[in-house]
């Protein structure tokens, strides 16, 4: 029990991380990661999020959407399939949950919110939140709980990935880059040899 | 006089007339392409271009479904810029994009299955694309809706440029295919020619956007950023 939560947790850190392995979230993975603590507030913001948006997003599709979901509501609704509304539904929880967590943020955490608050609103078109709400409604999960440590283990990759390349951005600022290829060029290109770094936990079997 | 003017379809036909690409519409299409490359200059819609060029053809379908989208999404929400209130803006744009990705979702499931397999979440995830959300905000909100148009297609045009690029190279070196058509020749493996395994695994796309963006900025050089 405990031990298939570990495995789905390590395995949403290391081996399926949404940065390196799907290239989820790298419109703000590349603008935010100037310096190591914008990096770490947008971090945080994102496992935030994807820990109450993937469970929820969870509930909604398994009671509401998916096909016979309806089947609490009466017999006649039994047969409704609306998993094409699925999409609408997604984008809409996050972005009016992003709202209602940063209205919350700011009402009881002023100093948090001080940190996390300017990254809060990049968080509803950052493709990673909705890629954990989609990748769910594909795994099949078998409860809430799953769908909330994948969603936490994603978000923990995501951090990972953001944290590193902002370390070693600010390093280079020391190094002598070919002109043409300074900023987004090399970020590109250290991006994708990270990348090729984190393909050595495929080979992990859980 | 005044409501005439507020009438989005005379406002539409109105904005059409004398020729149709002035001057500044042509650079309003010819601009993304190089200069202002949605990719490699603004930095936005990173995430589907990278995820999707291991073959040229779902590259392709891509492109064709992100033209659709910022097309029409950019003149609905230029025609409604005056009716949106400032402060749900963005929930607005998102429910408008969504149900375009929704429609061009149903439609490749019904009509090329297995492409729309192949691209799995990606389809989807053109809702957050940042591309058509950026240009939303920066273009289609204050701009008319036959600008808007144009905009909205030559940046998805910028973005399809690099996008079959990336691709092409991808699957010409990683399979010795194009369009799942062999066109190297056999001799040439006999010869001991081999693929390139490595093009076919994720983190090439990435160098491979690198080694673009070191091209066009060695040829443009006004790109160069300081750090």
């Amino acid at each position: 029990m405990w031990e298939q939560y570990a495995n789905l947790f390590v395995k949403s850190i290391f081996i399926e991380n949404m940065v390196f392995a799907y290239f989820l979230g790298m419109c703000s993975y590349l603008a935010i990661s100037k310096t190591l603590k914008n990096g770490v507030g947008m971090g945080l913001a994102v496992i935030f999020v994807l820990t109450i948006t993937v469970p929820l997003n969870y509930l909604i599709y398994e009671y509401l959407l998916v096909d016979g979901a309806l089947k609490w509501a009466g017999p006649e609704f039994a047969e409704l399939d609306l998993s094409f509304l699925s999409l609408i539904m997604f984008i809409a929880v996050i972005a009016s949950m992003v709202q209602l967590v940063e209205m919350i943020v700011e009402k009881f955490s002023p100093s948090l919110y001080g940190s996390l608050g300017i990254f809060l609103p990049l968080i509803a078109v950052n493709c990673a939140i909705l890629g954990g709400s989609l990748f769910m409604q594909i795994k099949d999960f078998s409860g809430i709980s799953e769908a909330a440590v994948y969603g936490f283990g994603s978000g923990v990759g995501w951090f990972l990935a953001i944290v590193a390349i902002a370390a070693i951005r600010e390093k280079m600022a020391y190094s002598n880059v070919p002109a043409p290829l300074r900023g987004l060029g090399i970020t590109f290109i250290i991006t994708g040899l990270m990348a090729l770094g984190f393909m050595s936990f495929m080979g992990i079997k859980l | 006089m005044k409501k005439f003017n507020k009438n989005p379809l005379l406002l539409f036909i109105s904005s059409i007339k004398g020729p149709i690409l002035s001057k500044k519409d042509r650079k309003l299409l010819k601009d993304p392409l190089d200069d202002n490359n949605p990719i490699t200059v603004q930095v936005l819609g990173i995430c589907s271009a990278l995820a999707i060029t291991v073959q040229l053809k779902p590259a392709v379908v891509m492109t064709i479904s992100v033209i659709f989208v910022m097309a029409c999404s950019n003149v609905i929400i230029s025609v409604l810029r005056n009716l949106i209130p400032n402060r749900i803006r963005i929930i607005v744009f998102l429910v408008v994009i969504s149900s375009l990705v929704a429609l061009v979702d149903q439609f490749l499931k019904a009509y090329a299955y297995d492409v729309s397999k192949e691209l799995s979440i990606f389809i989807g995830l053109i809702v957050t694309n940042c591309i058509v959300m950026g240009r939303l905000e920066a273009f289609a909100l204050g701009n008319g809706v036959w600008k808007s148009f144009l905009d909205g297609v030559g940046n998805a045009f910028g973005y399809g440029i690099i996008l079959i690029a990336v691709a092409f190279f991808r699957e010409l070196l990683g399979s010795g295919n194009l369009w799942g058509i062999q066109v190297i020749p056999d001799f040439v493996y006999d010869f001991g020619y081999e693929n390139n395994g490595l093009m076919l695994l994720s983190p090439m796309a990435l160098i491979t956007v690198g080694i673009i963006i070191w091209i066009q900025r060695s040829r443009n050089r006004t790109l160069i950023e300081d750090n």
